[in-house]
This record gives C-alpha cells, sequence and structure tokens, in this order.
C-alpha cells in the first residue's frame, strides 16, 4: 500500500485523503467502546465528562462504581441514585449459569450435527444444513415470539429450563458452522486407520477425531457462549422476575435508572471480549498448524 | 487376437465373506448413511421441536379465529339467520345472553378483546353487560339489553359479527399493511388516524437500506486497506474490526449514549473545537439518526468481513498486469479489481440487510418515537397491547421477506461457506 516514490502530487493527496477515511472508520468502530474505559472511573453520578475529568484531576476519578457494580455500597453516599442490591452480580451468575449449560448442550448437539452432514452419504445434507443454521437468519425477535407462545402453552415459560434450551437453540448454528469448517481439513484416512487397527468406533472418536475438531469445537463453543450470555431478547419474552440476567440488568439500568454502574460493568465486558478474541485468535492458529498450515 | 481366451461367465464378484460385492458395497453404503442419519437426528429433532414448531405454531396464530366461534356458538348461528336489514331480532340476543352466561369470566374477558379488534367498543360492552348477566330476568331480553347500554340497539356491533363468523381469517394480516375488513369482509383501508404500519414497514425497509449503503460505503475502502496491507499490520488493524463484534450489544449501545447524547462525547469535542454553538447542540439521539448511526457501527463488521476475505483472494498482480497494459490506476481498479469483489460485496449486504430488517434491541433503547421500526411494533403487541394474532402476523411478514433473502443469499454465496469470525 506505500506510495511509489514517481506518485504525483494529485495521487499523493488521494492516498493521505484514503488513509484518513480508513482511520476515521476504524475510529468509529472502536472509539465508543474506548470512551467508556475512563468514563467507568468517574467520580459524579453523571454520564458525561466533567472539566475536572478532562483536566486528569485524580479527585474527578474514583471506583465508586466498581464497588457499586461488585454490591459494596457503605462508602457510597445516598445522594447518587445507585442501587445497593446486588443485582448486577446476582445477574452475571444467572448469566453464566444459563450460558455455560446451553454452551455444553449446543456444543454437544452440534458436533454430531456437524459430523453426520459432513459424511458424503448423509442425503438432504444442503436442506438440513439450512435448517440448522436458520436459528441465525430468522431475527431474534420473531424466534423470541414463537417461543413465548410456544413455552407458555408447555409450562416452559418463566422457568430457567426454557431459557437454557431457548439459548441452545441460538447456540447451535455456531457449532455447526466451525465444526463443519474444521471437518473440512479432517482426513478421513485417519479414521479408517484406527478401524483397521481395531479401534472401536466411539474410542476412536475420543482419541483420534475429537483432538484435532477440538479448536473448532471450542471456538464454536466460545460462539454460542458470547451468545447466550449476551442474549436479551428471549429472556425479555419468557424470563420471568426470576431469570434476572446481567444483560437483563444493563437493560433496566438503561431504560430507568441509568447510573455510571453500568460503565463499570461494560468496561469489564470490554476486556472480557478481548480475552475472547484472543482466545479465538489462538484456536484458530492452532487448528491452521494442525492442518498443516502456516499459521499467518 | 484369437490366443486371447473367451471371456466365460464367473458369476459377480465376491467378497471375502462370499456375498456378492455389490451387495456388500450397498449394504456398507447404507450403514455409512444411516450412522451419519443417526448422528444428525437428535439435533435435528431438537431445532424441530424448539424451533420449528414454535415458529409454525406462530403462523397459525396469525390466522386463527376460532376463539370466538368457540365460545359463542349459539350467538353466531342466530347471526347465520338474521337478514342483517332488519332490527338485530330477539333471538340474536337471546343467544347471546345464553353464550355469554354459559362462558367462563376469563373466555368473556379473551373473547370481547377479540370482538374489539373488529369493533372498538366491544370490550366495554361484553363487560359491562355481563356484571348484570345474573340479574337479568327470563326472556324477552333485548329491552333488557338495550337497558344496560343503549349501544346494543346499534346495528354495527352486530353486523361486526360477520367480521368474525369464520374459524380462520386473514383479517390480522391486513391489520398489519394498514388494511381492515368492513361489515361484509370487503377489504378497506383503515381510518386515517389508525393508520401506523405502512408507515414502518416503509420505514424499516428504509433504514436497512441506508444502513446497508452506508456500511457498504465505510467497509470497501477499509476492507481494501485491510486486504493489501502486510499481514503483521492488518492483523493488528482487525482487532479493531473484531472488538465490537465480539462486545456485548447492550455495551455498544450505551458506548453509543455516551458518544451521541447532548452533553456526550461528540457535541462537546464539536463545541470545544468551535463548530457549533453551545445552545444548538446536534440531537443525535433517540431518533431516527441515532437508530441508523448506532446500526451502522454495530453491521459494520458483518460488512467489512465477507468483502474483506474475497478480497484477500485477489492477486495483487491482476491490477499491475492491467496498469502495465496501460490502464490509469483507477480505470483497473474500477474495470478489473471491482468486478471481481462483488461476491463479498452481495454476501455482505444480503447480510447486513437481513439482520437489520429484524432489528428491535438497538432502536427500542436508542431510537425514540420516529426510530422505531416494525420488530419494535412485533414487541410491543406481544408484550403491551397483547394484540397476538396481530403481532404473529407482522412475524410472519418479516419471516418470509427474511426466508427470500437468506434463499438469495444460500444461491449467491452458499450457506456452507458461510465463516465465522
Amino acid at each position: 500500500m506505500a506510495l511509489p516514490i514517481y506518485a504525483t502530487p494529485g495521487q499523493r493527496i488521494w492516498h493521505y485523503t484514503y488513509l484518513a477515511f480508513c482511520v476515521f472508520v476504524l475510529f468509529f468502530l472502536v472509539a465508543p467502546l474506548v470512551a467508556v474505559i475512563p468514563l467507568s472511573f468517574t467520580a459524579t453520578p453523571f454520564l458525561n465528562f466533567t472539566p475536572e475529568m478532562l483536566a486528569l484531576d485524580p479527585d474527578a476519578f474514583s471506583v465508586r462504581w466498581y464497588k457499586s457494580l461488585f454490591g459494596m455500597c457503605d462508602d457510597v453516599d445516598d445522594s447518587a441514585s445507585t442501587m445497593c442490591h446486588n443485582k448486577w452480580m446476582v445477574g452475571a451468575g444467572r448469566s453464566l449459569y444459563y450460558a455455560v449449560i446451553s454452551t455444553v448442550l449446543a456444543t454437544g448437539l452440534g458436533t454430531l450435527a456437524a459430523l453426520g452432514l459432513s459424511s458424503e452419504h448423509m442425503p438432504a445434507k444442503r436442506a438440513i444444513m439450512a435448517l440448522m443454521i436458520s436459528p441465525l437468519i430468522v431475527p431474534l425477535i420473531i424466534t423470541a415470539a414463537g417461543m413465548a407462545f410456544f413455552f407458555a402453552r408447555v409450562n416452559l415459560s418463566n422457568t430457567d429450563a426454557g431459557i437454557i434450551l431457548a439459548h441452545t437453540i441460538l447456540g447451535l448454528p455456531f457449532v455447526v458452522i466451525t465444526v463443519t469448517s474444521t471437518l473440512v481439513g479432517f482426513d478421513r484416512g485417519l479414521m479408517r486407520a484406527a478401524a483397521n487397527l481395531g479401534g472401536a468406533p466411539a474410542y476412536n472418536f475420543w482419541k483420534i477425531q475429537m483432538p484435532l475438531i477440538a479448536p473448532g469445537m471450542i471456538s464454536g463453543a466460545l460462539f454460542a457462549f458470547i451468545t447466550s450470555f449476551d442474549e436479551i431478547v428471549i429472556i425479555l419474552f419468557i424470563g420471568g422476575p426470576d431469570q434476572h440476567t446481567l444483560p437483563r440488568q444493563m437493560w433496566s439500568g438503561i431504560r430507568q435508572e441509568i447510573s455510571p454502574t453500568i460503565l463499570s460493568a461494560a468496561t469489564i465486558l470490554v476486556l472480557f471480549s478481548i480475552v475472547l478474541l484472543t482466545t479465538l485468535e489462538l484456536l484458530r492458529r492452532r487448528s491452521e498448524r494442525l492442518r498443516g498450515m502456516t499459521p499467518q | 487376437m484369437a490366443s486371447n481366451p473367451p471371456i466365460t461367465d464367473q458369476g459377480p464378484l465376491l467378497t471375502a465373506d462370499g456375498t456378492p460385492l455389490k451387495v456388500s458395497l450397498q449394504r456398507s453404503l447404507r450403514q455409512n448413511r444411516n450412522r451419519a442419519m443417526l448422528l444428525v437426528l437428535p439435533p435435528l429433532l431438537f431445532l424441530v421441536l424448539l424451533f420449528v414448531i414454535p415458529i409454525g405454531d406462530m403462523l397459525l396464530r396469525s390466522v386463527d379465529d376460532k376463539l370466538v366461534n368457540e365460545v359463542l356458538p349459539r350467538t353466531f348461528d342466530a347471526f347465520e339467520e338474521w337478514d342483517k336489514q332488519s332490527e338485530p331480532p330477539e333471538e340474536l340476543f337471546a343467544a347471546l345472553f345464553e353464550d355469554l352466561k354459559a362462558a367462563e369470566k376469563v373466555e368473556r374477558g379473551k373473547v370481547s378483546v377479540r370482538m374489539n379488534y373488529a369493533k372498538p367498543g366491544w370490550r366495554s360492552l361484553v363487560k359491562k353487560t355481563s356484571r348484570r348477566l345474573k340479574r337479568m330476568d327470563g326472556p324477552p331480553y333485548k329491552e333488557q339489553f338495550i337497558k344496560i347500554d343503549e349501544r346494543w340497539a346499534d346495528q354495527e356491533f352486530w353486523l361486526s359479527l360477520g367480521i368474525m363468523k369464520d374459524r380462520y381469517t386473514a383479517g390480522y394480516y391486513w391489520n398489519a399493511v394498514d388494511r381492515t375488513y368492513d361489515f361484509d369482509k370487503n377489504v378497506i383501508l383503515q381510518d386515517e388516524n389508525r393508520r401506523v404500519y405502512n408507515l414502518l414497514w416503509w420505514r424499516t425497509i428504509l433504514v436497512s437500506f441506508i444502513v446497508t449503503i452506508a456500511c457498504l460505503l465505510l467497509a470497501y475502502p477499509v476492507s481494501y486497506l485491510l486486504a493489501t496491507l502486510p499481514m503483521r499490520i492488518s492483523n493488528l488493524l482487525m482487532i479493531c474490526v473484531l472488538m465490537p463484534f465480539w462486545t456485548s450489544l447492550l455495551v455498544r449501545i450505551v458506548a453509543w449514549m455516551i458518544m451521541l447524547q447532548q452533553n456526550g462525547v461528540v457535541n462537546d469535542t464539536l463545541v470545544w473545537a468551535g463548530l457549533l454553538g453551545e445552545e444548538n447542540r446536534l440531537a443525535m439521539m433517540y431518533n431516527f439518526n441515532g437508530t441508523i448511526i448506532v446500526m451502522t457501527q454495530i453491521l459494520l463488521p458483518f460488512m467489512i468481513l465477507p468483502i474483506f476475505s474475497v478480497m484477500k483472494t485477489i492477486p495483487p498482480s491482476y491490477m499491475k498486469a492491467a496498469q502495465n497494459l496501460g490502464a490509469t490506476p483507477t480505470m483497473a481498479f474500477i474495470r478489473v479489481y471491482m468486478p471481481q469483489t462483488i461476491p463479498g460485496v452481495g454476501a455482505g449486504c444480503i447480510l447486513v440487510f437481513i439482520v437489520a430488517i429484524g432489528y428491535y434491541i438497538t432502536p427500542e433503547l436508542v431510537g425514540g418515537k420516529d426510530g422505531r421500526l416494525i420488530g419494535n411494533m412485533v414487541a410491543h403487541h406481544m408484550q403491551r397491547s397483547l394484540n397476538w394474532g396481530l403481532a404473529a402476523a407482522m412475524g410472519t411478514i418479516l419471516l418470509i421477506m427474511i426466508l427470500l433473502l437468506y434463499w438469495i443469499y444460500d444461491k449467491i454465496v452458499g450457506i456452507d461457506n458461510m465463516k465465522m469470525g
């Protein structure tokens, strides 16, 4: 992308305008998330930068909103509109609970589906694949509306089981997609060799195939996890007051009692997403190394 | 030639255990197929049971009108006999009395809500009358009904029963596009002041369209940069694209609230730079603009990733060859490079459009009044007005639009080519 030395002034101007535009777009993508971080350390109960903060006055910064996030409300004065119940932590616990269980279910079911769909003998492969991926395409509001009617009829609304099943459905397509694409590079000769050496099919799967497709399974699982952990529409439609997850707490935080506590939660989630992103990148490299490609 | 032995019929080729090879092969193939199907079966059943059936159930609900007919059977029988020209006869009142008396309180409530969609006023009328059913003397009922509420003498209420007499109705679909039935079941336009949905459909399509175009305009140059820079730098920049992708949707919305509100970062910066007076700060939140800006940022990665992955496969030598053959750089880019990126552009556009058209959370939180989309209406009728038939009908129309786009996407890109991250 470097400019050749013989570039005309016009080309130079165009080139730098282009670069500036790209910087602007990348800035547009990241700036809001970066802005959250310093603001979460504000000392005031408002969601804007005060002149003191911009002057880097140490008194303008505090960790009070982190304390309130973790439920330590002793030294937060009463005038601030902070909730001192530990709703955030309870919500995070709930979210984690749903996310872990639905991820395990989605990974198991999704891997089965991917294994079956990658077999060349599978009939109606394309149609089934389209169906498996459809929860990703159908808007959440429609999925949620359909499930709300149906789950009410089978007594699953306002239950943990209902939420977990719904989240499993949402996570399933991710696992199917990632494991299928890992299986494309999987050498089936290995399984034949293992069978030839006398291994039982289940043993061969655990010992030979599974370790090799594990990167795909894990990255699918990560997608499923983050989908469930971040999910709000299903919760709003089929969850009751007992299904109070972190996104739900943020939702009511945004709509009713907006306080900088939400910013501290947001900061932690941004950091969390960076961790996930790094994990995924490492997995991708490992997967490519296992397939004998040079990691990029 | 003649020395070759004649080909004798030795029977079919046999495998070690003595079965013909053909049979053995077929059995093995069948086993493989059965194994594959057995693997797919549990997830498929799971999906059908918890995803396909609920959505099918919703489709049925959008045309279902059985409830009224089941709760008020005598009334509808009497209605059929009435000539619709003369005053409502005594039999009609008697039938309704019997039906209301036989119905449970909850059912009466549900029915009156349904009847209210056909003609506003039914709900209060049924409620008011139901309370006095016990105190009514025997027939004739007509006078007593009219004494409770004189609207009972109004023919229109009785005529509106004609809209509900069938067990299935397309009425909710007509409602979803600002049309309704008159008493003879002809489709007419809604009253002027009740027409909202057509506006919302158009706005939803317009917003999705603007967001798609905005994403394309922003994504194309950046994807090109990412695809042509050395790997080391482009991987670093890729983090900027992927980080928002991986961050919670609600976090991104909160972040935008900080940026765009009246005292937000953007307004503060503009005022500080002297580009804007203190008194005319821009309103970028809780309106149409807010929806557009925030949705564009949220959906931008969906556009960048497919375009980037296509651009990655285009050898840079093509551009060099074109220029070598005498094309100016601009010409080479337009005539040689751009046509090759079309698959990525198509995939990105359809993907962004599909996701945008069903959006609910973002418009709800940042859209204010004029940034609401059809998804918000579905939620409104599900949770607030409880007009489930209408919610289901709107959801179905939306679903059909999306499945159509999904089908096109499958034709152009192929769903097996869908990649993550």
